[in-house]
């Protein structure tokens, strides 16, 4: 069976390490909050400006004032801080914030990534994802394996304007998880139940099978 | 101390022209200034550029200029809340430059610095890096990116004294610090507006030094954009 959404969150919580500190992107990223083992201290940073994210308010708690880069409405948690664009982009580039977890439209064999442009089609803007992909060291791709057309949205070249090059190290996907090496994707697991052929059936870019891959543990 | 207060929006947005380049602080639709921009409406201000992270939704915050057409071009990182700004774009009708939000905010930071220009990694290899000066360092490339040129710049503070001096709240403080200052003459509203003194020197994000006006907003929404919540167990 492929992952749902929640469980590609749930498979990249295990990816986050106590004492680190990590952006989310908007979608799929977002979940992964939910799913993060609670014995370990992690902070959530947003870059429209908190570090210490908490979760949703209480209904009747909402603060127009509390938002994270989705827009949605949060709450801070106890040791948060606010601070300014400029200063959430000095933690970005800066390679202060520890893991950084999106979504895209399409990823390359060679790391780049796609998801902020389909010409004459849809432009949303890249909003903090070109900061975020050109600086960090740690970067995860949350999405689906194809699109909704059923074509793969991993890919030996990106079609879509790029957001950023040679940046994407690991893929999750309702599929499998991938890593990025030499140019390739190499796959590193598979979801329950799900076949390698089916995985490379998916998968557009050149993919790399090292003998028995293991399901997913989620 | 100086008094930067003015008495009302009006005053606080006099010698507004059409064609000039404005500031907007605020991500989606906190912190923004609602209350210039409801006069700039009012005025009808047109073939203006506008620099602001979003654009509003079709029927609040920038969403209001770009209804009357009064926006000539939106410098932006994120367009995607607003229907409108999106058949305006790819209609043609409306010149729109998309930058990365790290260098859009530090394009502010940049102007009200007096730094002329820096480089960054973001962007390089994109679309966004065409025609720009790039440039290695450490082994990785950068492009040069430009202070931003203003006429005015609108930000919106939590609290403000008669000195000019600002405090922000929450997510709302956003780009408003980093605007402040960066535009010939900046305008500050504010929902509290208290006299020189009152404010804690300790507790100011940004100094008066960098603002010309000060009024106390007549009326704020506050709109939330995506109203999430969680239930009580």
């Amino acid at each position: 069976m492929a992952l749902t959404k929640e469980q590609i969150a749930q498979r990249i919580a295990k990816e986050v390490k106590d004492g680190y500190y990590v952006n989310l992107g908007i979608g799929i990223p977002t979940l992964v909050a939910n799913f993060v083992r609670e014995d370990i201290e992690v902070e959530f940073q947003s870059e429209n400006g908190i570090l210490g994210m908490g979760p949703f308010p209480y209904d009747g708690e909402e603060d127009p004032d509390l938002i994270n880069a989705g827009k949605q409405t949060i709450t801070a948690l106890p040791g948060a801080s606010f601070f300014d664009s400029a200063l959430s982009f000095s933690m970005i580039r800066g390679q202060h914030v520890d893991l950084t977890i999106l979504g895209a439209m399409e990823v390359a064999q060679n790391g780049d990534i796609a998801n902020w442009k389909i010409p004459g089609k849809m432009v949303k803007g890249m909003g903090g994802a070109m900061d975020l992909v050109a600086s960090a060291e740690n970067i995860i791709v949350a999405m689906m394996h194809t699109n909704r057309a059923g074509e793969s949205k991993l890919l030996k070249q990106c079609s879509l304007p790029l957001t950023g090059v040679n940046c994407v190290k690991k893929i999750v996907t309702n599929l499998a998880v991938l890593k990025i090496e030499n140019n390739k994707f190499v796959l590193l697991e598979r979801a329950p139940g799900v076949s390698v052929e089916e995985i490379m059936e998916a998968t557009d870019g050149d993919l790399v099978v090292y003998g028995d891959i293991p399901e997913m543990q989620l | 101390m100086i008094n930067k207060t003015v008495t009302n929006v009006r005053e606080a947005c006099e010698g507004i022209k059409d064609g000039m380049t404005f500031m907007l602080g605020g991500f989606g639709l906190s912190g923004i200034p609602e209350n210039c921009i409801a006069e700039l409406v009012r005025r009808g201000v047109r073939g203006v550029t506008c620099i602001s992270n979003n654009a509003g939704v079709d029927d609040f915050g920038l969403g209001l200029l770009l209804q009357k057409k009064q926006i000539k071009k939106m410098i932006s990182s994120y367009v995607g809340e607003n229907a409108e700004f999106e058949r305006q774009m790819l209609s043609g009708e409306l010149e729109v430059e998309l930058i990365p939000q790290g260098t859009l905010a530090q394009r502010c930071q940049a102007a009200q610095s007096g730094i002329p220009a820096f480089f960054t990694p973001a962007g390089y290899g994109t679309e966004v890096g065409e025609g720009k000066e790039s440039r290695e360092f450490n082994g990785k490339m950068h492009l040069m990116e430009y202070a931003f040129k203003a006429d005015f710049g609108f930000v919106k503070a939590w609290k403000g004294d008669t000195a000019g001096n600002l405090i922000f709240k929450g997510t709302a403080r956003n780009f408003n610090p980093n605007m402040a200052g960066a535009a010939t003459i900046t305008v500050a509203e504010v929902e509290e507006l208290v006299p020189a003194g009152e404010l804690d020197p300790n507790h100011i994000h940004i100094p008066g030094i960098f603002v010309q006006r000060i009024f106390k907003g007549e009326r704020y929404e506050k709109r939330i954009e995506q109203r999430t919540v969680r239930t009580r167990k």
